[in-house]
Protein backbone atom coordinates (compact mmCIF):
# COMPACT_ATOMS: atom_id res chain seq x y z
CA UNK A 1 0.00 0.00 0.00
CA UNK A 2 0.99 3.20 -1.07
CA UNK A 3 1.29 5.99 1.65
CA UNK A 4 2.05 10.08 1.60
CA UNK A 5 3.00 11.76 4.41
CA UNK A 6 2.50 15.93 3.99
CA UNK A 7 5.70 18.12 5.51
CA UNK A 8 5.18 21.93 6.64
CA UNK A 9 7.15 24.06 8.21
CA UNK A 10 6.29 23.20 11.57
CA UNK A 11 5.43 19.74 11.10
CA UNK A 12 7.21 17.68 13.96
CA UNK A 13 5.38 14.18 14.40
CA UNK A 14 6.33 13.71 10.15
CA UNK A 15 8.85 11.35 11.19
CA UNK A 16 7.69 9.24 13.67
CA UNK A 17 4.66 8.57 11.08
CA UNK A 18 6.85 7.58 8.45
CA UNK A 19 8.55 4.83 11.08
CA UNK A 20 5.23 3.99 11.90
CA UNK A 21 4.13 3.15 7.73
CA UNK A 22 7.32 1.70 7.17
CA UNK A 23 7.15 -0.79 9.96
CA UNK A 24 3.71 -2.11 8.63
CA UNK A 25 5.75 -2.26 4.98
CA UNK A 26 3.50 0.70 3.63
CA UNK A 27 5.42 2.30 0.54
CA UNK A 28 5.73 5.90 1.83
CA UNK A 29 6.83 9.08 0.34
CA UNK A 30 7.21 12.15 2.18
CA UNK A 31 5.85 15.71 0.07
CA UNK A 32 6.86 19.35 0.76
CA UNK A 33 4.06 21.53 1.39
CA UNK A 34 5.64 23.52 -1.82
CA UNK A 35 4.52 20.23 -4.19
CA UNK A 36 1.91 20.70 -6.62
CA UNK A 37 1.75 16.97 -7.47
CA UNK A 38 1.09 14.38 -5.05
CA UNK A 39 2.52 10.51 -6.11
CA UNK A 40 -0.03 7.99 -6.23
CA UNK A 41 -1.87 7.06 -2.89
CA UNK A 42 -3.80 4.98 -1.11
CA UNK A 43 -3.17 6.84 2.23
CA UNK A 44 -2.66 10.59 2.78
CA UNK A 45 -1.52 11.70 5.89
CA UNK A 46 -1.23 15.08 7.81
CA UNK A 47 1.15 14.87 10.64
CA UNK A 48 1.05 16.85 14.36
CA UNK A 49 3.39 19.58 14.65
CA UNK A 50 2.78 23.28 15.06
CA UNK A 51 2.56 23.84 10.59
CA UNK A 52 3.38 27.84 10.67
CA UNK A 53 3.62 28.06 14.20
CA UNK A 54 0.13 28.07 14.68
CA UNK A 55 -0.75 31.65 13.23
CA UNK A 56 -4.05 32.96 12.72
CA UNK A 57 -5.39 29.99 13.63
CA UNK A 58 -4.04 26.34 14.30
CA UNK A 59 -3.77 24.39 10.97
CA UNK A 60 -5.28 27.94 8.99
CA UNK A 61 -2.66 28.80 7.19
CA UNK A 62 -1.31 25.37 6.34
CA UNK A 63 -4.65 24.61 4.77
CA UNK A 64 -4.23 27.06 1.90
CA UNK A 65 -0.91 25.98 0.85
CA UNK A 66 -0.52 24.68 -2.42
CA UNK A 67 -0.08 20.80 -1.66
CA UNK A 68 -3.42 20.84 0.35
CA UNK A 69 -5.70 21.82 -2.79
CA UNK A 70 -4.21 18.33 -4.13
CA UNK A 71 -5.28 16.73 -0.44
CA UNK A 72 -8.91 17.93 -1.17
CA UNK A 73 -9.12 16.67 -4.91
CA UNK A 74 -7.94 13.17 -3.42
CA UNK A 75 -9.86 13.52 -0.83
CA UNK A 76 -13.07 14.11 -2.74
CA UNK A 77 -12.11 11.01 -5.14
CA UNK A 78 -12.15 9.17 -2.26
CA UNK A 79 -8.53 8.77 -1.09
CA UNK A 80 -8.03 7.93 2.73
CA UNK A 81 -6.78 10.87 4.51
CA UNK A 82 -5.54 10.61 8.15
CA UNK A 83 -4.96 14.19 10.09
CA UNK A 84 -3.33 13.69 13.37
CA UNK A 85 -3.22 16.47 15.80
CA UNK A 86 -2.35 19.45 14.22
CA UNK A 87 -3.06 17.48 11.23
CA UNK A 88 -6.77 17.10 12.47
CA UNK A 89 -6.70 21.11 13.03
CA UNK A 90 -5.97 21.37 9.25
CA UNK A 91 -8.53 19.20 7.98
CA UNK A 92 -11.05 21.15 9.96
CA UNK A 93 -9.82 24.24 8.53
CA UNK A 94 -10.11 23.10 5.18
CA UNK A 95 -13.41 22.14 5.78
CA UNK A 96 -12.83 18.53 4.88
CA UNK A 97 -14.15 17.64 8.40
CA UNK A 98 -16.80 19.88 9.65
CA UNK A 99 -16.03 21.92 13.25
CA UNK A 100 -13.87 23.55 14.85
CA UNK A 101 -11.12 22.73 17.44
CA UNK A 102 -11.17 25.48 19.93
CA UNK A 103 -8.65 26.37 22.70
CA UNK A 104 -8.22 23.15 25.87
CA UNK A 105 -10.70 24.23 28.36
CA UNK A 106 -8.02 24.97 30.87
CA UNK A 107 -5.97 27.22 28.77
CA UNK A 108 -2.88 24.58 29.19
CA UNK A 109 -1.01 22.63 26.69
CA UNK A 110 -1.84 18.85 27.55
CA UNK A 111 0.62 15.87 27.09
CA UNK A 112 -0.63 12.95 28.61
CA UNK A 113 -1.84 9.27 28.09
CA UNK A 114 -5.14 9.16 28.13
CA UNK A 115 -7.53 6.14 27.25
CA UNK A 116 -9.65 6.05 24.51
CA UNK A 117 -13.22 4.01 23.41
CA UNK A 118 -13.44 2.93 19.89
CA UNK A 119 -16.21 2.75 17.51
CA UNK A 120 -14.60 0.23 14.65
CA UNK A 121 -16.97 0.66 12.44
CA UNK A 122 -14.68 2.48 10.05
CA UNK A 123 -11.92 1.46 7.67
CA UNK A 124 -9.12 2.92 9.70
CA UNK A 125 -10.61 1.07 13.18
CA UNK A 126 -11.79 -2.36 11.96
CA UNK A 127 -8.64 -4.39 13.77
CA UNK A 128 -9.71 -2.64 17.18
CA UNK A 129 -13.04 -4.35 18.51
CA UNK A 130 -15.70 -2.18 18.88
CA UNK A 131 -15.75 -0.20 22.17
CA UNK A 132 -12.13 -1.31 22.84
CA UNK A 133 -10.48 0.64 25.04
CA UNK A 134 -6.61 2.06 23.82
CA UNK A 135 -4.17 4.19 24.92
CA UNK A 136 -2.43 6.86 23.23
CA UNK A 137 -0.61 9.70 23.36
CA UNK A 138 -2.21 13.43 23.29
CA UNK A 139 -0.34 16.34 23.03
CA UNK A 140 -1.89 19.83 22.43
CA UNK A 141 -3.34 23.24 23.45
CA UNK A 142 -5.99 23.14 21.05
CA UNK A 143 -7.95 20.04 21.02
CA UNK A 144 -11.40 21.38 22.17
CA UNK A 145 -13.97 19.74 19.67
CA UNK A 146 -16.77 22.46 19.05
CA UNK A 147 -19.69 21.84 16.35
CA UNK A 148 -23.54 22.19 17.13
CA UNK A 149 -25.63 19.89 19.21
CA UNK A 150 -27.31 18.73 15.91
CA UNK A 151 -24.20 17.79 14.34
CA UNK A 152 -22.96 15.66 17.07
CA UNK A 153 -26.26 13.54 17.20
CA UNK A 154 -25.63 12.86 13.42
CA UNK A 155 -22.37 12.11 13.73
CA UNK A 156 -23.64 9.38 16.52
CA UNK A 157 -26.44 8.06 14.17
CA UNK A 158 -23.93 7.42 11.78
CA UNK A 159 -21.03 6.22 13.71
CA UNK A 160 -18.66 8.83 13.15
CA UNK A 161 -17.09 9.25 15.88
CA UNK A 162 -14.16 6.84 15.61
CA UNK A 163 -12.65 7.89 19.25
CA UNK A 164 -14.08 9.46 22.73
CA UNK A 165 -11.76 10.06 26.02
CA UNK A 166 -13.02 7.41 28.50
CA UNK A 167 -11.94 6.02 31.58
CA UNK A 168 -10.24 2.14 31.51
CA UNK A 169 -13.67 0.97 31.74
CA UNK A 170 -14.82 2.58 28.71
CA UNK A 171 -16.64 5.26 30.74
CA UNK A 172 -17.36 8.22 28.83
CA UNK A 173 -18.13 11.41 31.23
CA UNK A 174 -16.86 14.72 31.67
CA UNK A 175 -14.52 13.59 34.24
CA UNK A 176 -12.54 12.12 31.80
CA UNK A 177 -12.51 14.64 29.24
CA UNK A 178 -8.86 16.40 29.29
CA UNK A 179 -9.94 19.35 27.29
CA UNK A 180 -13.08 20.13 27.08
CA UNK A 181 -14.47 18.89 23.83
CA UNK A 182 -18.01 18.65 23.01
CA UNK A 183 -19.12 14.59 23.43
CA UNK A 184 -15.91 13.80 24.59
CA UNK A 185 -14.69 13.35 21.14
CA UNK A 186 -11.21 13.16 19.96
CA UNK A 187 -11.36 11.91 16.67
CA UNK A 188 -14.19 12.07 13.83
CA UNK A 189 -14.73 11.09 10.27
CA UNK A 190 -16.47 12.93 7.37
CA UNK A 191 -19.93 11.07 5.84
CA UNK A 192 -17.96 9.17 3.51
CA UNK A 193 -15.46 7.79 5.90
CA UNK A 194 -12.64 8.11 4.38
CA UNK A 195 -11.31 11.26 5.93
CA UNK A 196 -10.34 10.52 9.82
CA UNK A 197 -9.02 13.60 12.30
CA UNK A 198 -8.04 12.63 15.79
CA UNK A 199 -5.73 14.44 18.41
CA UNK A 200 -4.28 11.80 20.00
CA UNK A 201 -0.96 10.07 18.27
CA UNK A 202 -1.05 6.55 16.76
CA UNK A 203 2.30 6.69 15.38
CA UNK A 204 3.54 7.54 19.12
CA UNK A 205 2.03 3.77 20.20
CA UNK A 206 3.76 1.62 17.78
CA UNK A 207 6.39 0.21 20.16
CA UNK A 208 6.56 -1.72 23.57
CA UNK A 209 10.46 -0.89 23.73
CA UNK A 210 8.63 2.82 24.08
CA UNK A 211 4.93 2.54 25.81
CA UNK A 212 2.96 0.12 24.28
CA UNK A 213 1.49 -1.15 20.89
CA UNK A 214 -2.27 0.36 20.55
CA UNK A 215 -1.59 2.89 18.04
CA UNK A 216 -0.89 -0.35 15.49
CA UNK A 217 -4.48 -1.61 15.39
CA UNK A 218 -5.08 1.75 13.48
CA UNK A 219 -2.26 1.31 10.80
CA UNK A 220 -3.46 -2.49 10.52
CA UNK A 221 -6.52 -1.41 9.99
CA UNK A 222 -5.78 0.67 6.88
CA UNK A 223 -3.22 -1.86 5.65
CA UNK A 224 -6.25 -4.65 5.04
CA UNK B 1 -7.68 53.51 2.30
CA UNK B 2 -7.43 51.88 5.85
CA UNK B 3 -9.70 49.13 6.98
CA UNK B 4 -9.81 47.71 11.10
CA UNK B 5 -11.38 44.15 11.52
CA UNK B 6 -12.12 42.58 14.78
CA UNK B 7 -12.53 39.12 15.30
CA UNK B 8 -14.31 37.88 18.13
CA UNK B 9 -16.04 34.30 19.21
CA UNK B 10 -19.35 33.99 18.83
CA UNK B 11 -21.89 34.27 21.91
CA UNK B 12 -22.43 31.42 22.46
CA UNK B 13 -18.76 29.89 21.72
CA UNK B 14 -16.56 29.45 25.43
CA UNK B 15 -14.20 32.28 25.56
CA UNK B 16 -11.61 30.73 28.02
CA UNK B 17 -8.89 33.37 27.88
CA UNK B 18 -11.83 36.35 28.47
CA UNK B 19 -12.99 34.91 31.57
CA UNK B 20 -9.73 34.20 32.84
CA UNK B 21 -9.14 38.22 32.21
CA UNK B 22 -12.52 38.75 33.80
CA UNK B 23 -12.04 37.34 36.58
CA UNK B 24 -8.50 38.91 37.08
CA UNK B 25 -9.56 42.36 36.46
CA UNK B 26 -12.60 42.04 39.34
CA UNK B 27 -10.18 40.59 41.59
CA UNK B 28 -7.95 44.04 41.22
CA UNK B 29 -11.91 45.18 42.60
CA UNK B 30 -13.23 46.72 39.10
CA UNK B 31 -16.66 45.84 40.70
CA UNK B 32 -19.27 47.16 37.86
CA UNK B 33 -17.64 44.40 35.15
CA UNK B 34 -19.90 42.18 34.06
CA UNK B 35 -18.42 40.27 30.63
CA UNK B 36 -15.50 40.56 28.84
CA UNK B 37 -15.09 38.69 25.11
CA UNK B 38 -11.09 38.60 23.86
CA UNK B 39 -11.14 38.70 20.08
CA UNK B 40 -8.31 39.33 17.62
CA UNK B 41 -7.53 42.88 15.92
CA UNK B 42 -6.14 43.68 12.34
CA UNK B 43 -4.90 47.00 10.69
CA UNK B 44 -5.32 46.33 7.06
CA UNK B 45 -4.09 48.67 3.95
CA UNK B 46 -5.47 48.44 1.02
CA UNK B 47 -4.46 50.35 -2.42
CA UNK B 48 -8.44 51.39 -3.38
CA UNK B 49 -10.36 54.17 -3.05
CA UNK B 50 -13.70 53.03 -3.73
CA UNK B 51 -15.32 52.28 0.12
CA UNK B 52 -17.92 49.75 -1.56
CA UNK B 53 -15.22 47.86 -3.09
CA UNK B 54 -13.03 48.19 -0.01
CA UNK B 55 -15.60 46.27 1.78
CA UNK B 56 -16.09 43.44 -0.51
CA UNK B 57 -12.25 42.43 -0.74
CA UNK B 58 -12.16 42.92 3.25
CA UNK B 59 -15.14 40.96 3.59
CA UNK B 60 -14.05 37.91 1.45
CA UNK B 61 -10.64 37.88 3.45
CA UNK B 62 -12.54 37.20 6.49
CA UNK B 63 -14.57 34.89 5.08
CA UNK B 64 -11.68 32.80 3.25
CA UNK B 65 -9.19 33.46 5.88
CA UNK B 66 -9.30 36.02 8.93
CA UNK B 67 -12.20 34.05 10.50
CA UNK B 68 -13.54 30.74 10.81
CA UNK B 69 -17.32 30.95 10.72
CA UNK B 70 -18.14 28.42 12.19
CA UNK B 71 -16.88 30.22 15.84
CA UNK B 72 -15.96 33.68 15.30
CA UNK B 73 -18.01 36.69 14.30
CA UNK B 74 -16.02 39.61 12.30
CA UNK B 75 -17.09 43.51 12.01
CA UNK B 76 -15.24 45.80 9.34
CA UNK B 77 -14.83 49.83 9.93
CA UNK B 78 -13.28 52.04 7.22
CA UNK B 79 -10.90 54.03 8.82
Amino acid sequence: MRSTVIVFPGSNCDRDIAVALKKLQFKNEMVWHKDSELPKSDLIVIPGGFSYGDYLRSGAIAAKSTILKEVIKSAERGCLILGVCNGFQILIETGLLKGALLRNKNLKFINDDVYLKVNNKNRFCKKYSNNQIIKLNIAHNEGNYFTSSDHVKNMQDQELIAFQYSNNKGDVNEDYNPNGSMANIAGILNEKKNILGMMPHPERMTDKLIVNEDGLGLFSSILN
Amino acid sequence: MKVAVTITLKKDVLDPQGKVVLHTLQNMGMKTLSNIRQGKYFEIEIEETNQEIVKKDVDSMCKKLLANLIIEDYKIDII
